[in-house]
């Protein structure tokens, strides 16, 4: 009743990505204490503060290892192309509900690689800059004018993160039928054809 | 961790609602060095590390009389010792008690992100709470004067207290009561203020141009205050000449915080109403397929 399942993600692709979201929460909800006193309680879910700023780094770093292996498995599929600067025109059609019409895109739509280009981006800027205030082992290394371009950097790019997050979360909640592809790996074809008519070809092809 | 009630705390650190207010008598204190009349004998030192119970590491000389070398998380207050020639060909020694500068804004408590680690009295002391610190290290970042230590064995942020404890019960701080030249002494601010102004008038009789009072404006003033023979150049004793917040502190604890918040929590109810307004994406059924 389902019609024919398509693979979209591996085993290893999905323990990667649940990988880096359970450490993903973790380090925001430790970071999020730190960044503003109305989330201060969130310490308490790692053992009080000083627990909290203990374990904020080692979790973040974790984060980061997992998304490299992401990046790595997902990178050449989210390059940007001349379609998507096509698709990006009629996004806001999208937004709005009316779907028809769109140019048709491949495994990633525009705005599933800019989500992908975000994250990147951020973690690098989280990593670089974490590290530069990570008491007690790294931060004697750096002057304190250094360490104030970092807390903010850190606390801005942590934000794009999150803000990234947030509409990757989302968008898999609006677009029905999506989130079984990181729960159990595959798709029905008529969510690939809608979606994903390009990457529906190509999986399909010499059937 | 001060003997003062927590009717004396008038600001707290990662606190956005108010802290008591009643308490309004209270006269501000200050401690007031006169440079001119310090000998550097330490013995501000002494006193401090005596009534704190406090023992640094012994160290190794680094050739000057400077011992410690810098403030640390166990000496809260050093002599600084400067071989200067504000005019060329003028050599002069000249010797600055450092430490807590216990200023009126402090970046200490705006950096600090747990609530009551850092606090502010009536009386104008700016006192670490260390059972509320968690070793984040962001009030060293806060700080203007680099004074905040971090010691690598609990991982707390330490400085002077001002001897809080001391002042809460009507006493002045260690450091003044030890001070054989009367070079440090401890009052209201307004006291102070007129004492320091003063002293610094017959400085400039006796041929220091220059001196004045060291009481920057950039951090609201502060509770420890400096005669200098050269106040048109504290950075010959490693003072910041016009001490402020810096505006990346600024930033990072004012606008990007309730910024950032709102940016965040925004997008979420963002994301439900575009659901509810829009609806899902759904599969096209396709019947004719399979």
């Amino acid at each position: 009743m389902m019609g024919k399942m398509l693979q979209r993600y591996k085993d290893g692709d999905r323990m990667n990505h649940w990988f880096i979201a359970l450490m993903f929460v973790l380090a925001g909800l430790s970071g999020l204490a730190f960044f503003h006193p109305s989330f201060f309680f969130f310490v308490n879910l790692f053992g009080g503060g000083p627990w909290a700023r203990i374990l904020h780094p080692f979790l973040g770093l974790l984060m980061v290892i997992g998304f490299v292996g992401m990046f790595f498995r997902l990178w050449r599929d989210n390059l940007i192309t001349d379609a998507d600067r096509a698709w990006r025109k009629e996004m806001g059609r999208m937004l709005k509900g009316d779907k028809a019409g769109l140019p048709p895109v491949g495994k990633y739509n525009y705005g599933q690689k800019m989500v992908f280009w975000l994250m990147t981006l951020s973690l690098v800027v989280l990593l670089v800059t974490g590290v530069m205030f990570w008491r007690p082992w790294f931060a004697p290394y750096f002057s304190i004018e250094a360490m104030r371009v970092a807390v903010l950097l850190h606390s801005a790019s942590a934000v794009v993160l999150i803000l990234s997050t947030i509409m990757h979360v989302y968008a898999a909640i609006w677009v029905k039928g999506t989130i079984r592809a990181m729960t159990r790996g595959t798709v029905t074809e008529s969510w690939a054809k809608t979606n994903h008519p390009l990457w529906h070809q190509e999986v399909t092809k010499g059937r | 961790m001060a003997s003062l009630q927590s009717l004396d705390v008038v600001s707290r650190s990662a606190t956005t609602t108010p802290s008591p207010q009643v308490r309004q008598a209270i006269p501000q204190v200050a401690k007031l060095i006169d440079e001119s009349k310090c000998i550097g004998c330490k013995a501000c030192q002494v006193a401090c590390m005596n009534w704190n119970d406090l023992r640094d590491d012994v160290g190794s000389t680094i050739g000057v009389y400077d011992n410690p070398s810098d403030l640390t998380p166990t000496s809260w207050t050093v002599m600084k010792f400067y071989e200067v020639e504000p005019k060329a060909g003028s050599l002069e020694w000249l010797i600055r008690k450092d430490g807590c500068m216990h200023c009126e804004d402090p970046g200490c408590l705006k950096a600090c992100p747990s609530p009551g680690a850092i606090v502010k009295y009536a009386n104008g002391i700016v006192d670490f709470i260390s059972e509320n610190c968690v070793g984040c290290g962001y009030c060293v970042k806060g700080c203007p004067f680099d004074v905040p230590r971090i010691s690598q064995k609990d991982n707390k942020a330490y400085k002077c207290t001002l001897c809080s404890d001391r002042v809460g019960v009507g006493l002045e701080p260690a450091c003044v009561k030890t001070c054989p030249t009367g070079a440090i002494s401890f009052g209201t601010k307004d006291d102070m203020v007129s004492y320091g102004v003063k002293r610094a008038g017959e400085l400039k009789e006796r041929g220091f141009q220059n001196a004045g009072l060291y009481n920057p404006e950039g951090v609201g003033g502060t509770h420890v205050m400096y005669v200098l023979k050269h106040a048109d150049k504290p950075e010959l004793e490693e003072l910041p000449a016009n001490p402020k917040i810096d505006p990346l502190v600024s930033v990072w604890k004012g606008l990007a915080k309730p910024l950032a918040v709102a940016g965040m929590i925004g997008a979420m109810v963002a994301g439900f109403f575009h659901y509810m307004k829009v609806g899902p994406v759904e599969e096209k059924p396709e019947k004719e397929e399979a």
